[in-house]
C-alpha cells in the first residue's frame, strides 16, 4: 500500500464514520421531531382521553359432536354484567342502582372487584353471569348514566345431554392463577384472567383444539370510557370442532342400564379400540359449571359420599376378581405349567400351609380341565395354576394384558390400578413374598387393582386375537372451514405373548361362561348372537360366605360385581365391561346389563 | 498489570469522564421518575441501580488503571471463560426447560451473554493485532473473526436472546467495515448474510417471528407486539415540545406503557422531557459515539483501534436500535439503552467498556510523550 493511499484510507476512517453516525443521529433527531412537534395534537389527544384500549374478542369454543355427527356440546349466547373500575365516577351511585337491578349489594360487588387483582387496568370485570332478559333491559336503559358499568356478551358452554357421559365430556370453568401461571410459561398471551379453561374431561385434554384464537381490537374511548372509534381489529378463529368415538345413542342406552347403580361400564370396538360407550355413575350435570356453580351445589358435589365427579371407569381401581382368572389361564397354558387336558380335583377348598382356601363352590367342581374351570369359574383349579406360576410370572403376563399402567386414554387422571409382584411387595413393606398371597392374586383378589376401562381393552386383546389396543375417544378433528385436521386409527399399543393355541383354549372357556349349562353368566346370553365373557365378584371385605346371606350384608361391605364381554364370539366386533359397586354377584348384578347393551347394540348395528 | 504511573494520569481524558457521568445522572434520574408508582412507598429498582452504578463506576476505575498489554494478552482467556458461561447457561436452561439468561451466584446473577459482548471485541482486537497495521483483509483470513463471531452468536440465539445476538454481529461487522474489506468481499458477505436470512428465520421463537411480523405491518396484531409500539409511540408524542414535566407522565404511570423502566425507558423520558429533553439526551449519547470514534483514529496501536471501534459500535447499536424501537421505525427486540435502562448486568458491562476506551485514551499519548 502506497503512503498516499494510506493517508486517504486515514480520512476516510476520520471521516466516514463520524458522517454516518451524524446521520443516523440525525434521523432520530427528526422522527422524533415529527412524533413529538408535528403530530403533538393527534398524541396529545390520545394521551388525554386515554385513549387507546384493547378489548378482546373471545374465540367461539369448537362443538363436540359424537361419532355420527350428533351434536353434544354447543355454545349459547349469555349477557354479563361488568364493571371497568377505572371508569367509575360515582361508585355509590352505581351500586346502589346494581342493588337495584340485579340484587347484587356492593360487598359482593367489590369481594368481586378485589379477587381479581391480577387483571390488567381498564379490563372489564364480570360481576354477574347469564343475565336475565329483564336485568339486561333494566341495565341498557341506565347505562349511559353510570360510566364504567357495561354489558358483555359472551358465549355459555352448554351440554345438549345434560349429565350423559358427562365424565367423558368433562367441562369448563374459569382460568384460575395456577392456572394462568402454568400455561402463560408455555405460551405467551393465549389466556387473560377471566377466560375460560377446559377442567375435566375432553374439554381439558383438547383444550388447545378446542379454545380457538382469540380476536381483539383496539379502540379510541372517551374519558368515560365509551368506545369512540375503532382503530384496528382482529377476528376470532374459532376452535376446531371434534368428533368422539361414542354413539350416543349406545352411551344412553348404557347409562340407562347403570343408572341406579353406582359403578362404571365400557364398551370398544374389538378391533380398533374406539370407545362406543363409557358411563361411570353417579355422573353429574356439566350445565351446572358453566352457569356458574353456587358453593352449595358444589359441596353437595364434592362432599357426596358416592363420589359423583370420580370418572370410575378411568379413575376407579377395583380387584378385578374373577375376571383376572384369564391372565391365570393365559400364563399357565402359555408357561406349560398346565395342559389343555390337565385334571386337577377340586373338593371345594384347597389346604396350603395351615390354611384353608375354599372355592366359591362349597361342594367342590371335582375332577375338572382349564375349559371346565374357566367356564365354572373354579377358584381351586386356579390357586393351583397360580401356585405353579408364581407371583413374578403372573405379574409379567398381567402387564403383558396392559395392566398395572394406564391404557394412555386422551382423558385427564387416568389410574394405572396395580400389579403386585415380589420386588414391589419388598419395596412396599420391607417383606417377602408369601406362597399364600400367590393364591389370592391367582383369582384376581389381595392387591391386584384395575380400572374398568383396563378390563375392557383387555377383553378386547383377547378377541381380536392378540392385539392390545389404545383406547380412542377422538374419532376426528375438524377444523372450521370442514377440513380433517386429524382422523383416528387403531394404534397396537403391544401384542399378547400367547400362542393362537392358548388364545384358542381360553376363548372357548370364554364362550362355555355364557353359553354351557354350567356357566356363571348365562344371564348375558343372546339368542342369536353368541357372547362370551368371565364374571367376577370382587371382595371389599372378607365374610365368611356360608353364615350370611347376600341380602343381610351391609350394602357398603357387600362385593363388586363385574362382567367383561364381547361379542359376537367367532368374529367379535365390540368388547366390553360392567362394574357394579357392591353389587353382589357378577353373574347376577352384572352380566344382565352386559347381556342387554348388547341386545341393542345389535338390534341397532346399522345405526352406529 | 496495573500502570499506576502519574505521568500516565496527567492524560485522564477529563472531557470524556464528565460526558459519562452527566449521561449517568440523566438516567438514574429518568430511572427514578419510570419506576416510581402511586402508592409505592420504596423504590426498589431505583436504589438497586443507585448501588450497581456505584459498583460500575469502581469497576471502570480499575479497568481504566489496567494497561492494554494486559488486555490484549488475556483476551483469548477472556473470550474463552466467557463461552464457557454462555455454555452453563444453555445446558441449564436446557435442564430447566425454559429461557435462561442469568447464572445465579448466591445472591447476584450473572447475565454471560453481557460479558460476551466485551470479550469478543477484545479477542477480535488480539486476532486484528496480530496482521499489519493498514491491511485491509481477504477472506482466508477473516473466517477466524467470523467463526469468532458465528460462535458466541449461536449461543446467545438458544438463550433466546435474539436482540444480544444481532448486537454481536452488528460489533462484528462494524469492525470489519472500519478495518476495511475488500468490495468484492463485502458484497460477497452481503449476499451470504442475506441467503442465510431464512435460515435464522427457523431458529426464531414464535413470539419473535410475531414480533418481527408486527414491525413489517403493526396491523397483524394490535393487541401484543403492536400495543407496545403504539403505546410507547403515543407517549414520545404526547411529550411535546416541553414535555409533561418531571414525574408527570400519564402513559407511564397509568402503566400503558409496558416495560417502562427497562427496553422502554426512554418514552418515559420523551414524555417527560419533550422533544427538547430528547434532543439533548440523544445528544449527549451521540456525543459519546463521535468520542469513541476518535478514541479509536488515536489509539497507538491496532489492538486499542479495534477495540475502541467494537466498544463504540456496541454503543452505538445499541442506542439505535433501542430508540429506533421506541419511537416505532425499528421492530421491538428486546436491547436496553445504554445507562438508562435498569440492568444490573448491563450497567457493569457498559461501565467497564467505558474503562477500557479510557484506558486506550490515557495511553495514546503515554509513549509518545515519554519519547519526545
Amino acid at each position: 500500500m502506497t503512503p498516499r493511499h494510506e493517508g486517504r484510507l486515514k480520512l476516510i476512517r476520520a471521516v466516514l464514520p463520524v458522517i454516518i453516525v451524524f446521520l443516523v443521529f440525525l434521523g432520530i433527531g427528526l422522527r422524533l421531531w415529527y412524533l413529538q412537534v408535528y403530530q403533538y395534537q393527534t398524541y396529545q389527544r390520545l394521551s388525554i382521553n386515554n385513549r387507546i384500549r384493547l378489548k378482546s374478542i373471545p374465540a367461539s369454543r369448537g362443538l363436540i359432536f359424537d361419532r355420527n355427527g350428533v351434536l353434544l356440546v354447543d355454545n349459547r349466547p349469555s349477557y354479563c354484567a361488568a364493571i371497568v373500575p377505572e371508569d367509575i365516577k360515582d361508585p355509590h351511585a352505581l351500586f346502589s342502582f346494581l342493588k337495584q337491578a340485579l340484587w347484587i349489594d356492593e360487598k359482593e360487588i367489590r369481594k368481586r372487584l378485589k379477587k381479581r387483582a391480577y387483571f390488567a387496568p381498564f379490563q372489564a370485570r364480570v360481576i354477574k353471569k347469564n343475565l336475565g332478559i329483564l336485568e339486561v333491559a333494566r341495565l341498557q336503559t341506565h347505562l349511559a348514566e353510570f360510566p364504567g358499568l357495561e354489558i358483555l356478551i359472551r358465549s355459555r358452554r352448554h351440554y345438549l345431554y345434560g349429565e350423559l357421559a358427562s365424565h367423558l365430556l368433562g367441562y369448563i370453568g374459569e382460568i384460575n392463577q395456577r392456572e394462568l401461571k402454568k400455561y402463560q410459561k408455555k405460551e405467551k398471551n393465549v389466556y387473560s384472567p377471566g377466560d375460560y379453561i377446559g377442567k375435566y374431561g375432553i374439554e381439558k385434554t383438547l383444550e388447545k383444539e378446542l379454545r380457538g384464537e382469540k380476536g381483539g381490537y383496539q379502540v379510541e374511548v372517551d374519558a368515560n370510557g365509551r368506545e369512540m372509534k375503532t382503530l384496528d381489529r382482529v377476528a376470532p378463529i374459532p376452535g376446531h370442532n371434534i368428533y368422539l368415538t361414542i354413539s350416543i345413542f349406545l352411551q344412553k342406552k348404557l347409562e340407562e342400564l347403570m343408572a341406579d347403580k353406582a359403578g362404571a361400564a365400557v364398551a370398544v370396538n374389538a378391533e380398533t379400540g374406539e370407545i362406543l360407550a363409557m358411563v361411570s355413575h353417579p355422573n353429574f350435570d356439566p350445565n351446572l359449571f358453566t352457569t356458574g356453580i353456587t358453593p352449595l351445589q358444589w359441596r353437595a358435589l364434592a362432599k357426596n359420599p358416592l363420589h359423583p365427579l370420580q370418572d370410575r371407569a378411568i379413575q376407579g381401581t377395583y380387584p378385578p376378581g374373577s375376571t383376572y382368572k384369564i391372565v391365570t389361564a393365559s400364563g399357565g397354558l402359555e408357561e406349560g405349567v398346565i395342559q389343555p387336558d390337565t385334571i386337577l380335583f377340586c373338593p371345594g377348598y384347597l389346604r396350603f400351609g395351615h390354611r384353608s382356601y375354599r372355592c366359591w363352590k362349597k361342594s367342590g367342581h371335582g375332577n375338572i380341565s382349564i375349559h371346565q374351570a374357566i367356564v365354572g369359574s373354579c377358584d381351586v383349579f386356579f390357586y393351583q395354576v397360580g401356585l405353579r406360576l408364581g407371583v413374578d410370572r403372573l405379574a409379567f403376563y398381567s402387564r403383558a394384558f396392559g395392566l398395572g399402567k394406564p391404557t394412555g386414554i386422551q382423558l385427564p387422571g387416568e389410574k394405572g390400578g396395580l400389579i403386585p409382584d415380589s420386588r414391589w411387595k419388598r419395596k412396599r413393606f420391607h417383606e417377602p413374598w408369601y406362597q399364600g398371597e400367590t393364591l389370592s392374586i391367582a383369582i384376581g383378589q389381595g392387591y391386584v387393582l384395575a380400572t374398568p376401562l383396563q378390563m375392557a381393552m383387555l377383553m378386547a386383546s383377547v378377541a381380536n386375537d392378540g392385539k392390545l389396543l389404545r383406547p380412542l375417544v377422538v374419532s376426528k378433528i375438524v377444523d372450521i372451514g370442514g377440513k380433517t385436521l386429524k382422523k383416528c386409527k387403531a394404534e397396537i399399543r403391544s401384542r399378547l405373548p400367547l400362542s393362537e393355541k392358548t388364545l384358542k383354549i381360553v376363548k372357548s372357556g370364554l364362550w362355555g361362561v355364557v353359553n354351557e349349562p354350567h356357566g356363571t353368566a348365562r344371564r348375558a346370553r343372546l339368542k342369536d348372537i353368541s357372547v362370551s365373557g368371565k364374571t367376577g365378584t370382587a371382595q371389599v371385605v372378607r365374610i365368611k360366605r356360608d353364615k350370611l346371606s347376600h341380602k343381610k350384608v351391609a350394602v357398603h361391605l357387600r362385593d363388586h360385581a363385574w362382567f367383561v364381554a364381547f361379542a359376537p364370539s367367532d368374529q367379535p366386533v365390540i368388547a366390553m365391561s360392567v362394574l357394579v359397586e357392591h353389587g353382589g354377584h357378577g353373574g347376577s348384578a352384572a352380566a344382565p346389563i352386559a347381556g342387554k347393551f348388547l341386545r341393542a347394540f345389535f338390534d341397532g348395528e346399522e345405526q352406529y | 498489570m496495573l500502570q499506576i504511573d502519574r505521568k500516565l494520569f496527567k492524560n485522564i481524558d477529563w472531557g470524556f469522564t464528565i460526558l459519562i457521568f452527566l449521561i449517568l445522572a440523566a438516567g438514574l434520574i429518568n430511572l427514578y421518575s419510570a419506576t416510581s408508582e402511586k402508592n409505592v412507598v420504596s423504590n426498589t429498582y431505583f436504589m438497586h441501580q443507585i448501588y450497581w452504578s456505584f459498583l460500575g463506576i469502581i469497576v471502570m476505575a480499575v479497568a481504566l488503571c489496567i494497561s492494554n498489554k494486559f488486555y490484549k494478552e488475556n483476551a483469548v482467556i477472556f473470550y474463552i471463560i466467557s463461552l464457557i458461561l454462555l455454555l452453563i447457561v444453555d445446558i441449564y436452561g436446557m435442564i430447566s426447560a425454559g429461557a435462561q439468561r442469568w447464572i445465579r451466584l448466591g445472591p447476584v446473577s450473572l447475565q454471560p451473554s453481557e460479558l460476551a459482548k466485551l470479550s469478543l471485541i477484545l479477542v477480535l482486537g488480539y486476532y486484528y493485532d496480530a496482521k499489519k497495521n493498514m491491511e485491509v483483509l481477504a477472506l482466508p483470513d477473516l473466517l477466524i473473526p467470523i467463526i469468532l463471531t458465528v460462535i458466541p452468536v449461536g449461543l446467545i440465539i438458544k438463550q433466546p436472546d435474539l436482540g444480544t445476538a444481532i448486537l454481536l454481529l452488528l460489533i462484528f461487522i462494524s469492525i470489519m467495515l472500519y478495518e476495511g474489506i475488500s468490495i468484492k468481499l463485502f458484497f460477497a458477505l452481503t449476499g451470504a448474510g442475506l441467503a442465510a436470512l431464512p435460515l435464522l428465520w427457523g431458529f426464531l421463537k414464535p413470539y419473535q417471528k410475531a414480533r418481527l411480523l408486527t414491525f413489517i405491518n403493526p396491523d397483524r396484531d394490535p393487541l401484543g407486539a403492536g400495543y407496545h409500539i403504539i403505546q410507547s409511540k403515543i407517549a414520545v408524542g404526547s411529550g411535546g415540545v416541553w414535555g409533561k414535566g418531571f414525574l408527570q407522565g400519564t402513559q407511564c404511570k397509568l402503566q400503558f406503557l409496558p416495560e417502562h423502566h427497562t427496553d422502554f425507558v426512554f418514552s418515559v423520558l420523551a414524555e417527560e422531557w419533550g422533544f427538547m429533553g430528547s434532543l439533548i439526551a440523544i445528544a449527549l449519547l451521540g456525543l459519546l459515539i463521535v468520542w469513541g470514534l476518535e478514541i479509536a483514529r488515536q489509539a497507538k496501536n491496532r489492538f486499542g483501534e479495534v477495540v475502541a471501534v467494537g466498544i463504540t459500535a456496541m454503543f452505538f447499536w445499541q442506542i439505535v436500535i433501542n430508540i429506533g424501537m421506541v419511537i416505532g421505525i425499528m421492530p421491538v427486540v428486546g436491547i436496553p439503552l445504554p445507562f438508562f435502562s435498569y440492568g444490573g448486568s448491563a450497567t457493569m458491562t457498559n461501565l467497564f467498556a467505558i474503562g477500557i476506551l479510557m484506558s486506550i485514551r490515557m495511553r495514546q499519548h503515554a509513549y509518545p510523550v515519554s519519547t519526545y
